[in-house]
């Protein structure tokens, strides 16, 4: 125990508390990251050197988290107008200077770094739009959705154009969710939902033909086994044989032996739920669950409407993150390009996420001290 | 600070906002119970299903090629083999680009368009990372090169293959055939299991014949894989089953003597133990190279091989039809004795020519001035066509055809190899079948000296003469004489014996009397090239032959000086020795030979020299013949 102006309080909580971090989710996470650690060793064939750089990745994570955390929220919440509008001129600086990768032109070379624009927007659409409702009283009305529908959709479609069909839904479900948490009135979400129905056909001629393929294979994946089917079949494989209790950990078959594609970045849950089994994953959704209900929690304590609703937003999108790659990975949905969140291999998502997390930080520190 | 409304408005909206997270944390857990149903599904529902797809994809199971059975001979010699043949594989993951890497190939090796289209072929059929035959049968110093410049040649490999080799090579090739590789048809007669790991089947002869002996049970491993196909670790072995060893009764000393005795020409030669029907030495010459075969012949190659004029890769002494001419003679004087048509000791005049009473033409004798004054037995020795002539036409060829029938003309004999065909024995019925015409009398007496229509393969005349000598006794002839049993014992095959040919013990003497004196005496057939200078040790029976291959008109001599060699008569001996104690029977065939005596009968006399002086291991003052 150590006390600090005249109140008594445990050491691990004091140091939280100067570093404004929430400790429950500071341990949520720090277990789903050893996991994904643990998951990515045997995924990457029990690679040294693919786990020091995730390593890496993650230690950058935390401390990006740690230095969003320190932001009040209030610099957090007038730093959104400039954040959406400097993602905006990136995405389109992409669209004309943008590195190739893949295929896709995602990346924005600035000498020193690559990264992709399109991450920012994961938090700047959620941040702007809480911005802007947040200057509006009332809950938003038809004018509202005439300003922030555009906001969202804008940095949606620059990055489906890249294309990154993935990145592009979260960020539109980062958006969407801010309007659906600011309590926009059902009739209006019916309606949304109606517009977006009627914008599939519309959208399917946007799409390029392997991501048409992919939302056919959905349907049919034994149609193309050895080809565009294949990730899917193999996928159903290596979760199906994993059974109850799992082939333990480093000995899946699926993924030792190569048949898993992508299995240390998109597909690594099915490498999770191979050696894991079902009892692992039920405790896998269980951990995800508690993650954003904690985010939800902080949110609802907040003490502002912009802190409110980016919280809320931030949490959501988390899960529908997660819920949109196992799906993916069990065969639910098509194979879009979503990884498994602080799981999947690669930093560029683990660092926004972090920041994310950060920002969530910053939200509890700002109730705890209103509470103090 | 906001005001007293502003308060309000941000606790109604606090509340909306808890109302709507509670709401998507409902979602949420829906969904999550949606996705945990779903995986439920997968891992405990259909986690049979599942876990067999996996170990599908991760086992695979490998045959191993047993190694086949070798060949030998009576006394142990090799006939065929299997010895380690260098091949040139590639393994086409590693190897990029395929026409570069064939490009750069032919400076080392000689690829022919066969071994490229073959290649080609087999790269569409791989499994991936298995390594695909270029060529097969590299020499020594290719071998080297090759080797010494691997790094230049990424997925080539070199891999030592068992090869099937003979030793004998072109003077057993009719008897022992040759395995080539599998193909289609093959596949389509064989249960393909079995073959999944072999590359060669046996395809004509004793290898054809013998397939299911020679060839073992294949072993398997099973494997893992990954999912580019490539081995990481061996499961479990099950260890594939040799074929048996198997031991033929040919000779192949006697095999060697036999073929070199032909000197070349085109013909054939079959010996038998007519005691208990074992082959001892079974020649069609020419012969061919059957490794060639082995490694994948060249359409080039086999071309030639077809059309050569000597014919090298038909087997003359199963599938070759011949008129067996007067060496039929013993058999329709064994009729006539047993129909009781005459008797051994009643005499003719044999003059130059026969006529049917009350016909103007004229069946002539080989020698234009007849024979004059003959017995039975004279008739034989002499080769005298005028007697069988008349005995023929007396008898009638419904009571000739019994007995050529039980000799076994007209039948195949069923040896042990591929290919064998029945000859003909003419008769009314089989004349009204095939050329659905009557029997003229005038067939019956060509028939009586082994023209006409009648044809006999030289395996059914050695046959016929084991009978002979066997005083009718049959036994069934055979190549296969032993077979390596799981003990490494061999176990030897019984005589099989045949329906006898059953006669009065007087005929068969007076039948083996007369084969005696057509060699030993001065006025027999045979005089002049065995009688005259006879073995020290032993006696010979026998009888020639000399078959017409085309029909002369009743005014025309045969001439051989004036006639082109594929128009000459087909030379033929069959015997048996020692006389008394037969213990070879031998039919020589040469073909476009000329007369049977002088050029058939002698080739008769070397072989069973080969075979009587080195099997009792006698080795007399009679010098080797070669």
């Amino acid at each position: 125990m150590i006390s600090v102006t005249g109140r008594e309080m445990p050491l691990g909580q004091w140091v939280l508390g100067r570093l404004r971090l929430d400790g429950v989710l500071l341990v949520l996470i720090g277990v789903l990251l050893l996991v994904g650690l643990a998951v990515l060793f045997s995924a990457s064939g029990e690679s040294m050197i693919a786990l020091e750089r995730q390593t890496m990745r993650i230690g950058l994570g935390v401390a990006a988290m740690v230095l969003v955390a320190q932001i009040p929220v209030r610099t957090l919440r007038s730093l959104a107008p400039w954040l959406f509008l400097a993602g905006i001129a990136l995405l389109l600086a992409v669209m004309v200077a943008g590195e190739i990768g893949k295929g896709a032109r995602r990346w924005l070379d600035l000498g020193f770094m690559r990264f992709q624009p399109s991450e920012i927007m994961k938090l700047a659409v959620p941040m702007m739009v809480a911005w802007y409702l947040s200057t509006r009283n009332d809950r938003p009305r038809f004018r509202d959705l005439l300003i922030t529908v555009p906001m969202i959709l804008v940095p949606v479609f620059l990055i489906m154009r890249q294309p990154d069909l993935g990145t592009a839904m979260l960020v539109g479900a980062a958006g969407f969710l801010v309007i659906f948490l600011a309590g926009l009135s059902w009739r209006w979400f019916v309606g949304l939902g109606l517009a977006a129905a009627a914008a599939i056909p519309a959208l399917w001629l946007q799409m390029h033909d392997y991501q048409r393929q992919r939302v056919l294979t959905l349907f049919n994946p034994e149609s193309d086994p050895l080809g565009a089917g294949y990730h899917i079949i193999q996928s159903k494989i290596a979760i199906g044989s994993g059974g109850l209790y799992g082939k333990g950990w480093l000995n899946g078959t699926q993924s030792h032996l190569d048949f898993l594609p992508e299995r240390s970045t998109d597909f690594i849950f099915a490498v999770y739920a191979e050696e894991f089994g079902f009892i692992g994953v039920a405790l896998m959704l269980l951990l995800y669950f508690a993650i954003v209900a904690r985010g939800l929690w902080i949110s609802a304590l907040a003490q502002d409407r912009f802190a409110r609703l980016l919280g809320g937003s931030l949490a959501l999108t988390f899960a529908v993150y997660m819920v949109v790659n196992i799906a993916m990975v069990t065969g639910l949905l098509p194979v879009v390009g979503v990884p498994l969140p602080l799981v999947s291999y690669g930093g560029t998502s683990l660092v926004t996420l972090m920041v994310a997390f950060g920002i969530l930080m910053s939200i509890a520190s700002q109730q705890r001290l209103v509470n103090r | 600070m906001a005001g007293r409304d502003d308060y309000g408005q941000e606790q109604q909206d606090q509340q909306r906002f808890v109302v709507r997270i509670l709401l998507a944390l409902v979602l949420l857990a829906a969904v999550l119970l949606l996705i945990g149903w779903r995986l439920s599904g997968l891992q405990v529902g259909a986690h049979t299903h599942f876990t067999t797809l996996s170990e599908n994809n991760r086992l695979r199971v490998e045959p191993i090629a047993p190694s086949r059975g070798v060949i030998r001979d009576r006394n142990g010699q090799l006939l065929a083999g299997n010895r380690a043949s260098y091949q040139l594989e590639v393994t086409v993951e590693q190897a990029g680009n395929l026409d570069e890497l064939l490009e750069r190939l032919h400076d080392f090796v000689e690829l022919s368009e066969a071994d490229i289209e073959r290649f080609r072929r087999g790269v569409r059929q791989r499994r991936p990372f298995q390594p695909v035959l270029l060529k097969s049968g590299l020499d020594d110093t290719t071998v080297a090169r090759i080797a010494v410049s691997r790094h230049e040649l990424p997925g080539v490999e070199i891999e030592a293959r068992p090869m099937r080799f003979y030793p004998l090579g072109d003077k057993l090739s009719h008897v022992v055939g040759y395995v080539g590789r599998i193909n289609e048809q093959d596949l389509a007669r064989v249960d393909p299991r079995a073959y999944a790991g072999s590359s060669h089947i046996g395809k004509i002869g004793v290898e054809r014949y013998y397939e299911d002996l020679l060839h073992g049970r294949p072993g398997y491993r099973q494997v893992e894989v990954n999912a580019q196909g490539r081995v990481i670790r061996e499961l479990s072995v099950t260890p594939p089953e040799a074929g048996t060893d198997i031991t033929l009764t040919i000779d192949a000393d006697l095999q060697r003597a036999a073929y070199r005795s032909l000197a070349g020409r085109e013909g054939a030669i079959v010996a038998l133990d007519p005691n208990n029907g074992e082959v001892l030495a079974l020649v069609s010459a020419p012969g061919f190279d059957p490794e060639m075969f082995v490694r994948g012949i060249s359409q080039a190659d086999f071309s030639d091989l077809q059309s050569d004029p000597s014919r090298p890769l038909f087997n003359r002494a199963l599938t070759g039809q011949y008129p067996p001419g007067s060496t039929i003679k013993p058999l329709v004087g064994l009729a006539a004795l047993d129909e009781e048509i005459t008797t051994a000791d009643r005499k003719m005049f044999a003059r130059g020519y026969f006529q049917i009473p009350g016909h103007e033409r004229r069946y002539r004798d080989w020698r234009r001035e007849g024979h004059g004054w003959v017995d039975m037995s004279r008739a034989i020795a002499v080769s005298s066509d005028v007697y069988f002539y008349d005995l023929a036409h007396t008898m009638g060829i419904d009571r000739m055809v019994p007995m050529l029938g039980a000799f076994g003309i007209g039948q195949r004999v069923g040896i042990d190899s591929t290919g064998e065909r029945a000859g003909i024995l003419p008769s009314r019925d089989w004349k009204r079948a095939t050329h659905d015409q009557v029997w003229f009398p005038g067939e019956t007496l060509i028939t009586a000296i082994g023209q006409g229509y009648m044809l006999s393969t030289p395996l059914q005349m050695a046959d016929f003469t084991a009978t002979l000598a066997g005083r009718g006794q049959r036994i069934q002839p055979r190549l296969l004489q032993s077979m390596d049993n799981d003990n490494g014992e061999f176990e030897r095959l019984l005589p099989q014996p045949r329906e006898p040919v059953q006669t009065a013990p007087e005929h068969w003497d007076t039948i083996h009397e007369s084969l005696i004196e057509a060699v030993h005496e001065r006025h027999g057939t045979a005089w002049g090239s065995i009688g005259s200078r006879p073995p020290t040790d032993y006696r010979i029976a026998g009888k020639t032959g000399t078959s017409q291959v085309f029909g002369l008109a009743q005014d025309e001599e045969y001439d051989e000086d004036e006639l082109p060699r594929h128009l000459w008569d087909h030379a033929l001996f069959v015997g048996y020795a020692p006389a008394d104690d037969p213990q070879i029977a031998v039919a020589v065939l040469v073909e476009h030979g000329g007369s049977g005596g002088r050029v058939a009968a002698p080739i008769a006399r070397e072989v069973m020299d080969a075979f009587l002086k080195d099997d009792a291991g006698m080795t007399l003052d009679v010098g080797e013949d070669q």
